[in-house]
Formats: C-alpha cells, sequence, structure tokens
C-alpha cells in the first residue's frame, strides 16, 4: 500500500471527488495560482482549471456565505480556511445559515457544503491563529465535525465529508501535513460518528482526537514499556456525531478513562465525554476520570512555554499513572 | 406490548435466586398484586407479586431453576400475543419490573418492624454504615460476589476500595478452601447398610452464604477471644420471678428466656463500652450510635440471624416479644432481608444444647460476637471461702483486633457479667 503524508491523503481525497462529481468545487484564499498555503491544493488548478479550483479575496464571511449558498443551489464546494482561527469572523454564516437552514426550512433546503482547514496550536503562531474550535462548532445542533490523527483518516474523513449533505467541518493539523501512513490507492470513505480503536488494551481507556491520538499512542508505549500498563487508545475522529459505543464498550473493558485533547480544557470536547462515561458507565467506573488538555491560558506566543502548554507525552503518562493508582 | 419479568434483587447481596414454586400457569390472567410465585434468596423466602396486569405469555424458567439477577422468567402481555424472545445473554440489572413483598406481616409483626433510630440514649453520633468509600465498579463487583465492601480494605488513593480489592477477596477464598469435589475416595459401607446413603447433596442459596460469609470473615478478619465465668444465680432468680408474675397477669402471658436476658445485659454493657459497637472501615473504624442487635436461629438447614433494631432503646419486654416474632419467621422463612441485615452486634447462644462453652466467628462487619453456654450447677468458693453449689454460665467474647483490642474486649465483658450478676443494675 502506498505511504503518503496526510497533507497528500487530503489532496488525493480531493483529486478523486473532484474528478468523481462535477458539482464539487474547491474555495478558498491562496488554494489555486499559489497552491495553498500549506500547498494541501497543490496542483490542483492546473488539473481541474479555475472553474473548479477558485481563489476568493481575503474575506471569510464573503467567501463561506458564497459557498453556503452555493451549497443550498447543488454545487458541494469544499472551502479552505487558511486558519480555522479565522472561522470566528463568518461565524453567523458557518454556525447560523449553514447550521440551520435544513431544520429552518422544514428539510427542503441541504447545506453540504465541506469547510476545512488547519485547527491546531503548537507553531508558535500565537494566540490569534492557534484556536480549536471543534468543541464549540459541535455544540450546535446541523453541524458535524471531524478531526483526523492520521493519513488514512484523512483521506477516508475528507470524500465522507464531501459526500455528505449536511455541513462538515474537517479539522486539520499543520504539525500533522508531513505525518506519513499507508493509505489505499483505491476509492474509500471512513464513515461519519465511527470512533476507531488505534491500539488494544486491558487497564486504561485513552480517549483522543486530532494530534493527541499521536500523543497518546507515543504515551501508552512508554507505559507499557516502563509501568507494564496496557493502554487502549479510541480515536474518536468524529467529535459529532459522536460514536458513543466504542467509548462505552472500551471503558466497560478496562473500568479506567484518561481523556485527552488539545482544546483548551473548559466545555471542551472531553468535558462532554467524560459526561458520557459517568452517566452511561457509571458502575464500570474503578477511578475518577482525568482529562489532560491544554493548559488554560490563550495560546501562549514563547515557543519553550507551548511546548508546556499542549499536551504531551509526559503529562499524559504522569496523569495515566494518577488514574491507575 | 409483552413485558418481560425478570428475577428480581431482593438484597443488597443477592446475585442468583432460586425459583421455588410458581403459583401460575402458562395462558392464565393474572391481576395487579397476585402472587406469581416465590422466589429463594441466599436470605429468605419472597413472595413475587404482579406488577403487570394481563395473561401469562411464557415461563421462560422451571420450578426449582437458580438464575442470576436481572434473567428473564416469565412474560406477560396481552391474550394471544406471542411471547417475546428475551436476549440471548441478560445483563444483571437492579431495576426488574416486579416488585418482592415479604410475605404477609400480620398484626403483631408491626412490633418489630425496623424503626428509626432513637435519638435518646444513643452512645456515640450516629454514622451511616453504606458509605463505605468505593469505586462503583468495585461496588457493583461486590454486590455480585456477594461481598461486603465496607469489610474490604482499599488499596485505592486514601484507601478507596477498587475492583482488584474486590477481586482479591472474592478469589481468596477459593485458594484457602477448594470448592471443587472431594478426589478422595472413601468407601461405600462394608454392610451395604451405612447410618445414610452416600450421596452430594446440593448447596442451597442459604448454605452457600454462610459457607462464603464465614469463611470470609474467618481468613480476613483477625479474631481474638476472651472467655469469663458469670455467677448466673441471680439472674436465674430474677427471670423465675418476673416470669412468676407475668404468668399471674395472665392476658398476653409472656415468657422471658434466659437469651432475652443476655440480649438486654449485651445491648446494656455495649452502652457502657461503646468501643465495641463498631465496625473496620478500611482506613477509619465506624462507631455506631445505635446498637442493632443480632442473635443467631438455628434451623433444620441452616442459621440465620435476625436483627433487633435500636436495642440500646427497648425495655426487656419489648426485646423478648421482638426475639420471639423474629425466631418465628426464621422458622418459617418469612424474614426479609431487612430483618437480617444492618446489626452492629450479634449473641449466639448454644446453652440448651448444654454447651459450656465456645467461641463465635464474627458476623461481619460487627467488631465482635458474644458465645454462651449452658448455665451449669459446679462446686465454687464464696466470698467468704466456703465450698457451695454455684450457678456458672461461661460467655465468651471473639473480637475483630482491627478495632478492638485486649483491654476494651476485657472491659466489655467484664461490664457484662456485671449487669449479668447484678441485673438491677440493668435498670439504670
Amino acid at each position: 500500500m502506498p505511504v503518503i503524508s496526510y497533507r497528500e491523503a487530503l489532496r488525493a481525497a480531493m483529486r478523486e471527488e473532484l474528478k468523481r462529481d462535477d458539482k464539487v468545487v474547491l474555495m478558498g484564499e491562496e488554494i489555486a495560482q499559489f497552491n495553498g498555503a500549506y500547498k494541501v491544493t497543490e496542483g490542483l488548478l492546473k488539473e481541474f482549471g479555475p472553474k473548479r479550483v477558485v481563489d476568493t479575496p481575503i474575506s471569510e464571511a464573503g467567501f463561506i456565505g458564497l459557498g453556503i449558498g452555493a451549497s443550498m443551489l447543488g454545487i458541494r464546494p469544499v472551502m479552505e480556511l487558511m486558519f480555522w482561527s479565522f472561522s470566528y469572523v463568518a461565524f453567523d454564516q458557518i454556525v447560523n445559515n449553514a447550521g440551520n437552514i435544513r431544520y429552518m426550512s422544514g428539510g427542503l433546503i441541504h447545506c453540504p457544503i465541506v469547510i476545512r482547514g488547519p485547527a491546531n496550536g503548537g507553531t508558535n503562531v500565537g494566540a490569534t491563529h492557534s484556536h480549536t474550535p471543534e468543541a464549540i462548532l459541535a455544540s450546535h445542533p446541523g453541524i458535524k465535525v471531524v478531526c483526523p490523527a492520521t493519513p488514512y483518516d484523512a483521506k477516508g474523513l475528507l470524500k465522507a465529508a464531501i459526500r455528505d449533505n449536511d455541513p462538515v467541518y474537517v479539522m486539520e493539523n499543520t504539525i500533522l501535513y508531513n505525518d506519513k501512513g499507508e493509505v489505499p490507492d483505491e476509492d474509500y470513505i471512513v464513515p461519519l460518528g465511527v470512533a476507531d480503536v488505534k491500539r488494544e488494551g486491558t487497564d486504561l481507556t485513552m480517549v483522543a482526537h486530532g494530534r493527541a491520538v499521536i500523543t497518546s499512542l507515543k504515551a501508552a508505549a512508554v507505559l507499557e514499556k516502563e509501568h507494564g500498563v496496557s493502554v487502549e487508545v479510541i480515536d474518536l475522529r468524529s467529535i459529532r456525531p459522536l460514536d458513543e459505543e466504542t467509548i462505552l464498550a472500551s471503558v466497560r473493558k478496562t473500568h479506567r478513562a484518561l481523556l485527552v485533547e488539545e482544546n483548551k480544557p473548559f466545555c471542551g470536547v472531553d468535558a462532554q465525554v467524560a459526561y458520557l462515561i459517568q452517566s452511561k458507565a457509571f458502575d464500570e467506573l474503578d477511578a475518577p476520570i482525568h482529562r489532560v488538555s491544554s493548559i488554560d491560558a490563550p495560546q501562549i506566543y514563547s515557543k519553550r512555554l507551548e511546548d508546556q502548554q499542549l499536551p504531551d507525552v509526559s503529562r499524559v503518562v504522569r496523569e495515566s499513572l494518577k488514574v491507575l493508582a | 406490548m409483552a413485558e418481560i419479568i425478570d428475577m428480581p434483587k431482593l438484597s443488597d447481596t443477592m446475585s442468583v435466586g432460586t425459583l421455588v414454586k410458581w403459583n401460575i400457569k402458562q395462558g392464565q390472567t393474572v391481576a395487579f398484586g397476585d402472587i406469581l410465585g416465590e422466589v429463594e434468596t441466599d436470605k429468605a423466602t419472597m413472595e413475587l407479586s404482579c406488577i403487570v396486569p394481563g395473561t401469562i405469555l411464557k415461563i421462560y424458567a422451571p420450578a426449582g431453576s437458580q438464575l442470576p439477577v436481572g434473567a428473564p422468567i416469565c412474560a406477560i402481555g396481552k391474550k394471544g400475543e406471542a411471547a417475546p424472545e428475551p436476549s440471548a445473554a441478560p445483563a444483571p440489572k437492579a431495576a426488574a419490573p416486579a416488585t418482592a413483598v415479604p410475605a404477609i406481616p400480620d398484626k403483631t409483626d408491626v412490633s418489630c418492624l425496623p424503626a428509626a433510630p432513637a435519638s435518646s440514649g444513643s452512645v456515640a453520633p450516629q454514622s451511616d454504615a453504606s458509605r463505605a468509600k468505593a469505586s462503583p465498579y468495585a461496588k457493583r463487583m461486590a454486590a455480585q460476589a456477594a461481598l461486603n465492601v465496607a469489610a474490604l480494605s482499599g488499596t485505592g488513593p486514601g484507601g478507596r476500595v477498587v475492583g482488584r480489592d474486590v477481586a482479591a477477596a472474592a478469589s481468596a477464598p477459593a485458594v484457602a478452601a477448594p470448592t471443587g469435589p472431594l478426589n478422595v475416595a472413601v468407601a461405600p459401607p462394608a454392610d451395604g447398610k451405612g447410618i445414610q446413603p452416600d450421596a452430594d447433596i446440593p448447596v442451597g442459596g442459604m448454605r452457600q452464604t454462610i459457607a462464603r460469609r464465614l469463611l470470609e470473615s474467618k481468613v480476613t478478619v483477625p479474631h481474638f477471644y476472651l472467655e469469663v465465668e458469670v455467677d448466673a444465680a441471680p439472674l436465674m432468680a430474677m427471670r423465675e420471678s418476673l416470669n412468676k408474675r407475668l404468668a399471674d397477669s395472665g392476658a398476653d402471658a409472656i415468657k422471658l428466656s434466659v437469651n432475652d436476658f443476655i440480649l438486654k445485659a449485651s445491648a446494656e454493657a455495649l452502652r457502657r463500652v461503646p468501643a465495641v459497637n463498631a465496625s473496620w472501615a478500611g482506613t477509619s473504624i465506624r462507631q455506631h450510635g445505635a446498637v442493632h442487635l443480632s442473635f443467631g436461629v438455628a434451623l433444620e438447614d441452616g442459621l440465620v440471624t435476625p436483627v433487633i433494631r435500636d436495642a440500646h432503646a427497648k425495655t426487656l419486654k419489648d426485646i423478648a416479644v421482638e426475639a420471639k416474632a423474629l425466631i418465628g419467621k426464621a422458622r418459617s422463612k418469612k424474614l426479609t432481608p431487612n430483618e437480617m441485615s444492618g446489626s452492629t452486634f450479634t449473641v449466639t447462644n448454644l446453652g440448651m444444647y448444654g454447651v459450656t462453652g465456645f467461641f463465635g466467628i464474627i458476623n461481619v462487619p460487627n467488631a465482635a460476637i458474644l458465645s454462651v453456654g449452658a448455665t451449669i450447677k459446679k462446686p465454687v468458693v464464696d466470698a467468704q471461702d466456703r465450698l457451695v453449689i454455684g450457678h456458672r454460665m461461661v460467655i465468651g467474647l471473639s473480637g475483630d483486633h482491627r478495632v478492638v483490642d485486649g483491654a476494651n474486649g476485657a472491659q466489655f465483658l467484664q461490664t457484662l457479667k456485671r449487669l449479668l450478676e447484678e441485673p438491677g443494675l440493668m435498670l439504670i
């Protein structure tokens, strides 16, 4: 099976969908002539031409609104945000318009839009460029949110998102763009709302999404080697819809849970997951649920401090041992 | 819509129930409150009353079968409706759509219903015995294994009882006492007519509970033993005189037993030495404000320990009446789980069999058990150094050394001895 990067996997997903369905259109800042700020859309203008791969003005409220309108009339736009941090200037479009139109039209109007781009800290770009809005957006009924952690899931989730008839927001991670993994050449999708057991174990369940999955897998290896602990790592992949059963089945097996995310802790995704576990698997718990999140402060600009702010292997190991006490 | 009735959970420790009998047949119409059948738990036989009126569509479990809590036992629905297929592996669950009621208490039983703990005269502040620090998973495991979480010592943070502690406790007795069939070949009676046929007798719910709880106590609780001999003559004299007076009064003639006096004296001794009225709780010692007094009642096929609640606040007559009612219910197997749980101290008595002295196994989570022997006549040297005929009774105390030390155990026995030898002291 070919080994390609997370970036190439995203590009493959878009290329395959552009070929499969002539209603699919890419739009975003500098995605066409400049090949994308992070080169995810590299070469696609040349291959598909300026009617399918469109550069937009630097106005998120404007071009996201344009994409939403187009999607209501049957186009399947895949919009790139240079950073998900910039979604905040298009919040009305993203949440109010895209998220509610199917409900408010009584199911008559669909909004099959995909918005994708990086949503992560850890790259020394400051507080205004490091937001992780998956919890904020997933809190709105009508919106679907996915966070791929591996090249395989990046391709499969993006293709599933493009084919879905509701707004799906795909949150990528610039630190993962160069990560490589096995990705099939052929057409496949990773269904929305299905979590993945990335590592099987018996003593502790780690629940993570996005890059926190990679951190968790590294921590699980350390825990096994240095502490003889068998850790199961669940990759949520999809924040909403949320695969409750895979989480609960794992907790029923291990009876202990550590939730890891790069979000800020307050009202984070894992606040919801912790609630889920205690409400549906209370009698399975042998220890309180712990969380490892980013430290609760605006994203720190100093690189050294920012490295401490994000969950790292040593913090995940340390917190795991507390849950295992 | 047909409803499946599950094996209900009728006591804290129940994990399996035996369907003793069915009162109903397939196809029969049942109304709310009808008694569907009887279920034997590890503690008592209870009636199963119907809370879903309709037609019995199917009986999944025949009389005599043993089933885990939550297993389907029958289905009730509309006449002619198809009986639902129960799921293959029913998960044990606490909520069952049927309730069991203790078999019809008659009016005289009212006095032995558990009363709220009396506040006056309590020897120590009331604390809640159900607040053992344990993880939800450990509690669920313990309930399934019929273990008492409060009796386990926790290895989790702050002494919390966690899953591994319950797993260890559940497997420990199995190591200590192999439960498999006896492999030693025993020759049958040579003459072909032994005293009884060779047979393996299946172990019922009560016998299993006795086996498990007493083994757990004996291997996990550090027992120590104290013994004292009591001059029983004053007690015998008082009993005779009181019984004579009670008989004369006619009406509700009750007769006080020696055991009634010992129960009363024990409650009074616990008031004076409250350190014995306590339980080991892992990282703390839980002292109990009320004396809930349990006593052993021998049955043909085992032993039960009903509880007289708030014995510290009851008169000798109250205790005698209540003990008699509980013994009656015990013999007819009509004690409810509630009437057999929550004790703080236990009294056992083998005096009626002529046993002169023995030591009981502690009834966890009690801190001690009192064993009472027979009153026998024997020569004693009195205060004036004369050899006289004495009426002597030996009482023994088995104590949990984690809670009670030799000195306060001895103090308790000394106090009890004084109360029995000068029974008038019980009045003050």
